[in-house]
C-alpha cells in the first residue's frame, strides 16, 4: 500500500503474424501505481494507445491470479520476470524501479509459432496430454473412492506434481525448448497414483514420444524449474527417463505376446 | 405480464428419493449402435462442457467441443480454491444425500427447485468416485482415506480438496478425460472459437456461429443437439473475481433467439475478496472464506482515523459482525458478512488508502495460538496476500472486501437441463441452476460436475431419440447463411462506429451502475434509475465506441466489444428482475423487505418462484414467466443468524 507512481520505458515484440517478421518498438508509460499488477500496467498502454488511435498491443491473460496458465511473456529475457515462483499475472509493479526499461517478448520456441505480439500456439502440449496423459477411467465405472487407500505422502507427491499449470515458461526459458519438466510432471502425477497403474508405461512412451516429435531434447540445464511458476521439480524429469527406458522393455514385450 | 403455461419443468412424479431413478427408466434411450448417428455440440470446455463430452462421446456421440481459449485447460473452473461436497459421510458425522439437499435448499434460501437439489445431492457421491477414479490428487490421511473439511459453516465435514486447487485439479481430471476422447478421434476439438450465435431451425437449436479468434474465420457448425456449459456472467460488475474473458455472450445469444433467462439478478458477493487498490485495477482476488475462521473482522469507529491498525485501542474499533451477531460472529454467511462490511464502508469507517475496505485481523489469534499455528494454517494465503498488496498480514491487518464471485442465475433449464428452445441444454453455471438464490461453498464444483457427467448425458437421449434417422441440418441451409450474415453485420458495427472510447472504458462505467445499483443492496428508486443509466451509457457505446484493427486476426478489443454489448442488456435485465422481485433473498438485499432489526425479510407468498424471462426484440422489455416453487421435503423458514 503506497501511492508510489513509476514512469518506464517500454520495449514491446510487435509481430502481425506467424508468418511475418516482428520487432521491437519502444513506449513509455507513467504514473503507473506501484500497487499495479504487469499486465494491468500493459492495461494501461493499450487504452493510452487505443486513445492514441493505435492498434493495442495483443498480450495473453485470463484469470489474473496465477492459476489459468494463459499468461506469459520473457521480461527482460526471464520467462515470467524476475519473482521466483511467480506467473507474470502475479508480478506487481512495486518490483521494478522508476525510470527502468523493461524489454518485452513472447516465448520463443520453434513448438510455439508467434500468432501475434506476445500471443503463441501452445497447442503441442495439448497434443502430448491427448497421446496419454489421462486415467482411462469411463464415468460410472468407478468403485468407491475410499476402496483404493493412497499413503499421504503418494497423494502430495502427486499434487506436487500435478500443480503444474501448463503455461510453457520451461520451454520459453530452455536452451534447448525442450518440454521435459510438463510432460515429466503430467506423468509423475499420473504414474506416481495407484489408478495410474495400468496404463504406466504405455502412456510414458507415448506421451515422451509425442513430446520428442514437437520439442527439443533435455540436456539439464535446469532453467525450467527456475522459471516456473509453480517451482515444479526437476525430480520429476528423472522419474519420467526411469520410466521411458522401463517402458521401452515392457512395451516390446507386450508387443511380442501379440 | 405473467404466465406459467409455457413453463414445464418436467419433474418426475413419485417420492423425492425415487424420482430421479423412475426417470432414467422412464425417459427414452438411444441404442447404443445408434448413438454415433448423433452428433452434439459442447460449447465451454470448464468443469460442465468437458465432463459433458467426454461422457458423450464415451457413449458413442460424435462430440464436438468449442473454447474461446488456446486450450481446453484455462477455463474459469481452474481458479476454484475450496473443494468440492459430496454427501459421502466418510467422516461418520450424520451427512446424508438428504442433508446435503435440505443444507442446499435452505443455505438456498428457499428459491431452487427442490427435485433437481436432490438429485445433485444424490449425484454427488458419484462425482468424488469418478474423480479419484480419474487420479485427482484428493487430501488424504496418514492413513491414506480421503480428507474432509467443514466449508462454509456447514455442520458437517463434506468438503473434498486438493490444497487450495481443487478447481484446477478436478478440471484437469475432466480435461484429460475429454482430451483422451480427442486423442481417439470420439470428440473434435475447436480451440480460440468464439460462439457468437444460435442458429433455429423451425423452433429447434440446430447448430451454432463461431469467430475464430485467430484467423476471424466465421464458421457454422450443425448438430442434432447443442450444450451450452459457458459459465456465469459475474463480469457485468468489470470488477469481480471471475477470468477476464468471462463473458456471458453465448447465453444472451440463445435468450435472443428464445431461450428464457432464469432469476438474472441471483449473483453471489464473496465477503473476503482484496479490495481494489487504484482505478486500473482489472479484477479482483479472492482469500479464502476459512480466513473467517481466525481472523477478526472491524473498522475504526472514528471515520477520520489517521492510525496505523496496530495503534488502535480497543475501545475505539467497531467489531461489526462480533456486535451485531454474538451468537455467529465473524462466522456469519457470506451475504450477512458482505452486506454488513459495505454498510460500514458507506458510512465511510472503510480503510485503506481507498477507503474500501475492513480489516480482518490476526492479531488475537496470533498472540492465542502462536505465529507457528497460524501460519500454518494460512501460509499460502498469506503469501498470496503479500505478493498483490506488498503487506504482511502477521504484522498488519489484512484489508478485505466483498466482490462479485459467482452468478445463480442463467439459462432456465427443465429437470432434464433443456432450456425453453427444443434442443437447446445448458449446464453448469451457465444454467439458473441448483442453487436458488445463495450458493453454499464448495458447491459449484459439484454442480457443474454433477451435469456435466452424470445428468446430461443420461436427459439429452430423450430429445435425440425421436430424430432417428435424421441428419444434422445442412450448412448450406438459409438459416446458417442467414445466422453469419447477422454475425458478420455485427463485427462490422462494431467497427464502423469509430467513436472514441475503448471496450474498456465503457465495461467500467457499466459495472459501476451494475455494482452501485443491482449489487447486494437494492431498492426501487435505484433499480430504476439503474436501467435509465444503463440506457443511456447503452446509447453512448453504440455511437462513440472505438474498436481498432481488422477481424482476420487476433482483435482482443473487439472479442470484448461485442461481449460488452451483451453485458448491457443483461445488466438492464438485471435491474428489471430485481425490481420486481421486491423481497430479500439469499445474498439479495432488498431495502424495502427488511424486518424491525435491519436483517433481510423473505416474502414467500409472493416471491417462492423462478423467474423467466422471455426475450421479445431489442425494443420491448423482456416478459416476465414465473415456476412456481413447490417446497414439500424441506419446510419453508426464515433464516436467522442472531
Amino acid at each position: 500500500m503506497s501511492a508510489n507512481t513509476l514512469s518506464l520505458t517500454l520495449q514491446i515484440w510487435r509481430q502481425e503474424g506467424p508468418n511475418t517478421t516482428g520487432a521491437f518498438e519502444t513506449h513509455n508509460v507513467s504514473g503507473i501505481p506501484d500497487d499495479a499488477s504487469f499486465l494491468e500496467m500493459l492495461d494501461v498502454l493499450n487504452e493510452n494507445l487505443i486513445e492514441a488511435g493505435k492498434i493495442p498491443i495483443e498480450f495473453p491473460h485470463d484469470c489474473r491470479e496465477g492459476i489459468c496458465g494463459t499468461c506469459g511473456v520473457m521480461i527482460n529475457g526471464r520467462a515470467h520476470g524476475q519473482e521466483k515462483g511467480t506467473a507474470v499475472c502475479q508480478l506487481h509493479m512495486r518490483k521494478f524501479n522508476d525510470g527502468d526499461t523493461i524489454a518485452i517478448e513472447p516465448w520463443r520456441a520453434t513448438a510455439f509459432p508467434v500468432i501475434k505480439d506476445l500471443v503463441v500456439d501452445r497447442s503441442a502440449l495439448d497434443h502430448i496430454v491427448a497421446s496419454g496423459g489421462f486415467v482411462s477411467a469411463p464415468t460410472g465405472t468407478a468403485a468407491d473412492a475410499n476402496d483404493t487407500p493412497i499413503p499421504k505422502e503418494v497423494a502430495d507427491s502427486a499434487m506436487d506434481a500435478a500443480a503444474c499449470i501448463g503455461c510453457g515458461a520451461c520451454v520459453a526459458a530452455c536452451p534447448n525448448s525442450a518440454g521435459q519438466l510438463f510432460t515429466s510432471a503430467k506423468l509423475w502425477h499420473l504414474n506416481s497414483l495407484p489408478q495410474g497403474q495400468p496404463e504406466r508405461f504405455r502412456r510414458t512412451e507415448a506421451m515422451v514420444d509425442t513430446m520428442e516429435s514437437f520439442f527439443g531434447s533435455c540436456t539439464n540445464h535446469g532453467e525450467c524449474s527456475e522459471a516456473c511458476p509453480k517451482e515444479i521439480s526437476l525430480d520429476f524429469i528423472a522419474y519420467m527417463n526411469r520410466d521411458y527406458v522401463k517402458s521401452k522393455v515392457f512395451n516390446r514385450k507386450l508387443a511380442s505376446q501379440k | 405480464m405473467t404466465e406459467t403455461a409455457t413453463l414445464d419443468s418436467k419433474v418426475p412424479e413419485g417420492p423425492m428419493a425415487e424420482k430421479w431413478d423412475n426417470h432414467k427408466f422412464k425417459i427414452k434411450l438411444v441404442n447404443p449402435a445408434n448413438k454415433r448417428k448423433f452428433r452434439i455440440l459442447v460449447v465451454g470446455t470448464g468443469l460442465a462442457g468437458s465432463s459433458a463430452a467426454a461422457t458423450l462421446a464415451e457413449l458413442g456421440y460424435d462430440v464436438e467441443a468449442f473454447t474461446f481459449h488456446d486450450t481446453p485447460r484455462r477455463a474459469h473452473s481452474i481458479a476454484a480454491q475450496g473443494g468440492i461436497n459430496a454427501a459421502k459421510n466418510y467422516q461418520n458425522d450424520g451427512d446424508s444425500v438428504h442433508r446435503l439437499f435440505y443444507d442446499t435448499v435452505k443455505g438456498g434460501d428457499y428459491r431452487s427447485r427442490e427435485a433437481n437439489v436432490h438429485r445433485l445431492a444424490q449425484v454427488s457421491v458419484d462425482i468424488i468416485d469418478q474423480m479419484a477414479a480419474q487420479g485427482v490428487p484428493f487430501a488424504r490421511e496418514y492413513g491414506g482415506l480421503l480428507d474432509n473439511r467443514s466449508f462454509g459453516g456447514a455442520q458437517v465435514s463434506r468438503t473434498f480438496y486438493a490444497r487450495g486447487q481443487t478447481g484446477q485439479q478436478l478440471l484437469l481430471g475432466a480435461y484429460q478425460q475429454m482430451m483422451r476422447q480427442v486423442g481417439l478421434g470420439k470428440v473434435k476439438l475447436h480451440t480460440r472459437m468464439d460462439m457468437q450465435e444460435l442458429v433455429m431451425k423451425d423452433g429447434e437449436a440446430v447448430g451454432i456461429v463461431c469467430r475464430n479468434l485467430v484467423t476471424g474465420e466465421i464458421s457454422s457448425h450443425s448438430g442434432h443437439a447443442v450444450v451450452l456449459a459457458t459459465g456465469g456472467y459475474g463480469n457485468v460488475f468489470y470488477l469481480s473475481t471471475n477470468a477476464m474473458s468471462c463473458n456471458v455472450t453465448a447465453a444472451w445469444r440463445a435468450h435472443r433467439k428464445g431461450a428464457f433467462f432464469a432469476n438474472p439478478s441471483y449473483t453471489q458477493i464473496h465477503p473476503t475478496c482484496i479490495p481494489a487498490a487504484d482505478e486500473f485495477q482489472s479484477k479482483l482476488t479472492l482469500m479464502s472464506e476459512s480466513l473467517r475462521n481466525d481472523g477478526r473482522i472491524w473498522v475504526p469507529r472514528d471515520p477520520d482515523e489517521k492510525r496505523i491498525a496496530a495503534d488502535i485501542p480497543e475501545a475505539e474499533r467497531y467489531y461489526f459482525l462480533e456486535e451485531k451477531y454474538p451468537a455467529f460472529g465473524n462466522l456469519v454467511p457470506r451475504d450477512v458478512a458482505s452486506r454488513n462490511a459495505k454498510t460500514v464502508v458507506d458510512q465511510g469507517l472503510g480503510v485503506g488508502p481507498l477507503k474500501n475496505g475492513v480489516y480482518l485481523d490476526f492479531a488475537e489469534s496470533i498472540s492465542r495460538d502462536g505465529l507457528d499455528k497460524v501460519w500454518e494454517r494460512y501460509s499460502n494465503l498469506f503469501e498470496m496476500y503479500e505478493r498483490i498488496t506488498g503487506e504482511d498480514p502477521r504484522e498488519t491487518p489484512m484489508r478485505i472486501y466483498p466482490a462479485t464471485h459467482y452468478t445463480m442465475g442463467g439459462l432456465w433449464v427443465d429437470y432434464n437441463l433443456m432450456t425453453t428452445i427444443p434442443g437447446l441444454y445448458a449446464a453448469g453455471e451457465a444454467n439458473f441452476s441448483d442453487h436458488g438464490a445463495n450458493r453454499l461453498g464448495a458447491s459449484a464444483l459439484m454442480q457443474g460436475l454433477a451435469d456435466g457427467y452424470f445428468v446430461l448425458p443420461y436427459t439429452i437421449g430423450d430429445s435425440l431419440a425421436p430424430k432417428l434417422g435424421t441428419a444434422p441440418v445442412s450448412l448450406d441451409d438459409e438459416v446458417f447463411i442467414e445466422a453469419e450474415t447477422e454475425v458478420r453485420d455485427r463485427i462490422s458495427k462494431f467497427l464502423s462506429i469509430k467513436g472514441t472510447k475503448s471496450p474498456d472504458y465503457f465495461h467500467r462505467e457499466l459495472g459501476k451502475l451494475v455494482w452501485n445499483y443491482i449489487g447486494m443492496e437494492r431498492d426501487q428508486n435505484g433499480l430504476e434509475k439503474a436501467i435509465s443509466e444503463i440506457r443511456a451509457l447503452q446509447e453512448e457505446f453504440w455511437t462513440d465506441l472505438r474498436v481498432l484493427g481488422g477481424t482476420d486476426t487476433i482483435n482482443s478489443s473487439l472479442e470484448k466489444a461485442g461481449r460488452v454489448a451483451d453485458f448491457f442488456e443483461l445488466g438492464e435485465l438485471m435491474a428489471r428482475d430485481a425490481l420486481n422481485r421486491a423481497e430479500s433473498c439469499g445474498g439479495h438485499f432488498r431495502s424495502e423487505s427488511q424486518t424491525p432489526e435491519g436483517e433481510a425479510l423473505r416474502n414467500d407468498e409472493d416471491f417462492a418462484h423462478v423467474s423467466a424471462w422471455q426475450w421479445i426484440d431489442e425494443n420491448t422489455p423482456q416478459v416476465e414467466h414465473r415456476e412456481q416453487l413447490d417446497f414439500v421435503e424441506v419446510p419453508l423458514t426464515q433464516r436467522s443468524y442472531k
